[in-house]
This record gives structure tokens, sequence and C-alpha cells, in this order.
């Protein structure tokens, strides 16, 4: 087990400190500005949301854990896999029906790796560690899902007229989409297995940074950031597989037929 | 028979027959010669009526199994990625058939080389001949050819024709061409079905509907 208690209370941060590190928000809010980037706006409406949500999530997380009944934290994991799904569906625009494939694909990942991770008895499974965990397990899951769609959109309509020519030899709707689903489960997968092969030589990822700060030892930051690494690699494969393979059935018929394309939405 | 896409009308009460034997789908691009070549093999339904083929309604078949018996040669060249070989062979092991790639690709006016071509560095013209392979290594009954000639220069036209003429003398399968040219039609065909703005503009043998 990570002993984490310690690094957890050898921190605290004011909201002076926070306040402070708006004058870097002022800085991207001036380089914007002077560079006619025209983004002023969207770095103000950034900067609110991010106080706004995390504080939420903040106070959220607090009742949880003072709580500490595994109920609450169940029901925090739905919301975010339902909010993932809404979210992912946006990126997902040229996939009819996408919703219901990303919903199952989170709520897949999320729930098998967390239990597996607890089922190994690397956490314990207390909110302390599956808040946290399970918030970075569902976001990755829900970005992976989002691309491996994305992909699969884009190429189910490139790729028409020969899905249709192995269709009309006969292929199963699987048959006929196998190197589309191919190609959009890797664009899925690849960021997260590319970042992995470069962490700690071009950036340190955030775990890691986090429980530097928090004064952990870096053995401890090292192993805690491995373990994640890994579960992130479970439930992107997970959430991208699973999304990929539910999600192109909906360009087909029954009858094994490409559906006709939907009238170009506004994207 | 009718259908429609996008909230337009494609084809409409069209009502006729297509023996045995050597066929011909003519008229001027946008009549709904391709589209009623894609409902013979079911890769779309028809909205309103009925297509039956050897007396039985085309919805009561099986889809995958029709497809193979009843083979559509695209008219865009739509290869998988990978060698002439590789592609007749999928077909072949989808309709469960051996593969005679030889014989094959001799039918489709091919010599045993282009087996180990690969599909990416073949002309268009190959790539058509490669494609009416294709469908020929699942030994259908019936081919639906949707102009396959219409990006070629003649003598790569010529060189289908007779591929085409040739596989109506050797093996018995009845073919139902798409063309825009009243010609080409006239060559490889013994009936004419005659389409204009998705509706039948004629049906019959060739020397009456194309007199």
């Amino acid at each position: 087990m990570i002993p984490l208690a310690s690094a957890a209370t050898s921190i605290h941060i004011a909201v002076w400190q926070v306040a402070a590190s708006l004058a870097l928000v002022a800085l991207a809010a001036a380089i914007s500005f002077w560079q006619k980037a025209d983004l002023e706006r969207d770095i103000a409406v950034a900067t609110a949301r991010s106080i706004v949500q995390l504080t939420l999530v903040g106070y959220a997380i607090k009742l949880i854990f003072e709580a500490d009944t595994i109920w609450l934290v169940l029901a925090l994991l739905a919301v975010m896999v339902l909010f993932g799904a809404i979210t992912a569906r946006h990126r997902a625009a040229k996939v009819p029906d996408s919703f219901r494939p990303l919903l199952i694909a989170l709520a897949l990942a999320g729930g098998s790796t967390l239990g597996l991770v607890v089922a190994l008895g690397i956490f314990d499974p207390t909110p302390r560690y599956l808040v946290p965990v399970g918030g970075m397990v569902i976001g990755n899951a829900m970005t992976a899902s989002a691309v491996a769609l994305d992909r699969l959109g884009d190429e189910m309509g490139d790729s028409r007229a020969r899905i249709e020519a192995s269709l009309a030899l006969g292929a199963t709707a699987r048959e006929a989409a196998a190197p589309t689903i191919r190609r959009s489960l890797r664009s899925g997968m690849i960021a997260l297995i590319d970042s992995t092969k470069t962490t700690g030589l071009i950036f340190f990822p955030g775990t890691m940074v986090g429980m530097l700060l928090a004064g952990a030892s870096p053995t401890d930051a090292v192993r805690l950031q491995l373990i994640l690494l890994y579960t992130l690699l479970g439930s992107v494969s997970i959430s991208a597989l699973t999304a990929t393979l539910l999600a192109y059935r909906n360009f087909f018929t029954p009858a094994a037929q490409l559906r006709e394309p939907e009238p170009e939405a506004s994207s | 028979m009718g259908l429609d896409r996008g909230g337009k009308t494609v084809l409409d009460s069209l009502g006729a027959g297509i023996p045995e034997g050597a066929t011909a789908i003519v008229g001027p691009s946008g009549a709904g010669k391709s589209t009623l070549l894609r409902l013979l093999n079911r890769l779309a339904d028809p909205d309103r009526g009925e297509i039956a083929y050897r007396g039985r309604p085309l919805r009561s078949y099986e889809p995958l199994a029709l497809r193979r018996e009843v083979g559509l040669v695209p008219q865009l060249p739509a290869l998988l990625d990978g060698t002439v070989e590789s592609n007749l062979r999928y077909a072949a092991e989808l309709a469960g058939e051996p593969l005679e790639l030889e014989a094959t690709l001799a039918h489709a006016g091919l010599d045993d080389s282009f087996g180990e071509r690969d599909v990416a560095k073949l002309s268009v013209g190959e790539q058509q001949r490669a494609m009416l392979a294709r469908a020929l290594a699942q030994r259908p009954r019936v081919l639906l050819l949707d102009e396959p000639t219409s990006a070629l220069d003649h003598a790569a036209r010529d060189t289908i024709e007779a591929a085409l003429a040739e596989l109506r003398r050797e093996l018995e399968i009845s073919t139902v061409l798409v063309s825009h040219d009243p010609e080409q039609a006239r060559r490889l065909s013994d009936w004419v079905l005659r389409l204009e703005g998705g509706r039948l503009a004629g049906c019959g043998p060739l020397a009456e509907v194309l007199a």
C-alpha cells in the first residue's frame, strides 16, 4: 500500500497563494491581447470555470471523505461517467447514437480497472483512493473513447466505397469495418502509450508532481505514478475498444447495409 | 418499386423483369441506374414495392449469401490494401470457394503476374479488372457491373469488354451491366432496361429498346 497519508497532511495552500497565481493568467491574457489571438474572453471563462468547478468538487470530495461511505463514492463515479459520456458525445458527432456506446464504455472501463486495482490489493476501497483514481481513470477513458469515435466517424465517411465493396462481396458488417475499427482503436490508445513512453524524460506527470510538492519521497511518488500510468493504460484500452465495437454497428442496418449518412449537423 | 433519398424520389414506380443472360441498364447520368443495381445486391432496400430473384422476394434471402451469389462490381475501384491475390483470396474465403488464382485472373483479362502485384500500384483499368476477378473468385451466378469502363481509355475499355464477352461464353454467368453508353449496351447485352429520371422508359430485347 502506498503511504499517502503522511504526504497529504504536510502541505497547506493559502487563498492568497492561489490569488497570486492569477498573475500568470493575466500574462496569458496580455499575450493574447497583444498578439490579437482573440482568446481573452476564453481565458476569462476558463479561469472562472476552473475556480467554480474545482471549488465545488473540492467541497464534494470533502463531504465524501468525511462521510466515508462507499455509496457516495459510487454515486460520484456514476455522475462522472454520465458527464463524461455527454462530453465525449460532442466529439463523436459523426457517429449516430454515440451516447449509449460511450456510457457503457466509460462505466466498463471505470468499473473494471478500479475493481481490479482494489482486488489486487494495490489500493484500499476507501474514498481517499477511489475518488481521485476514479476521476483520472474515467477522465482518460473519456478522452480515449472520444478520440476513437471521432476517428471512427471520419473513417466511416471516407471509406464508404471500400466498406460497401466488401459488403457487396458478402462480408459481414464487422468484417467490412475491420480495418476502420482497427485504426479507430489505435487512435484512441496511441496518445497515452506515447506519453507513457516519454514520461519522466519530456514531462513529469501530474501525480508525481503533486506528490513531490506535497512532500512525499521521490520513491513513493514514482511508484504511485507508475501504478496510475498502468491503470490508465488498462482503462483507456477498455474504453476505446468498447466504444468502437459498440458504435460501429450504428452505421449499419441489420441487413448489413450502410445507413445513409445523416444530414450534416452543425459541426 | 420505388426509392427515396434525402427527400427526393430516386426510383419511381419501376416495374420490370430481367431474364437470365446479358442485360444492360442504360440512361443518362442521374437516372437511377447505379441505385437500381445496388438494390439488386441488397446494399439498399426499396422504400416501396418489392424485388424478386428467382421467384422469391429479395428480402427473404439472407443478405450475405445473396451478395455472394449476385456479385456487384462497384464503379469506383475499392480494393483492399495488399496484393491482387490477397483480394481474390478474401473474396473466395467469404464465399467458401476454393481459389483458382490463374484461371480467375485470366477470366478478367489479367495474366498470372498480377497475383503478387500491389493493388496500390495498378492503373485504373487494371484495378477494374482486379475488381472483376475478385467478384469472379466468388463464383457468382449473377454479376452486377456498375459502369465497368467509365474511367478508362479505349484500349483499356476494349480489354474489359473482351473479358466480359469471354465470360459469357465460358462461364454460365448472367450479367447486369450499367452503362451510360448505348453502344456498349449493344456490344454486351441482349436485354435492355432504359431509365430516365428514375422511371422506366423502356424494357425488352436489345433490338426493340435500342432500335
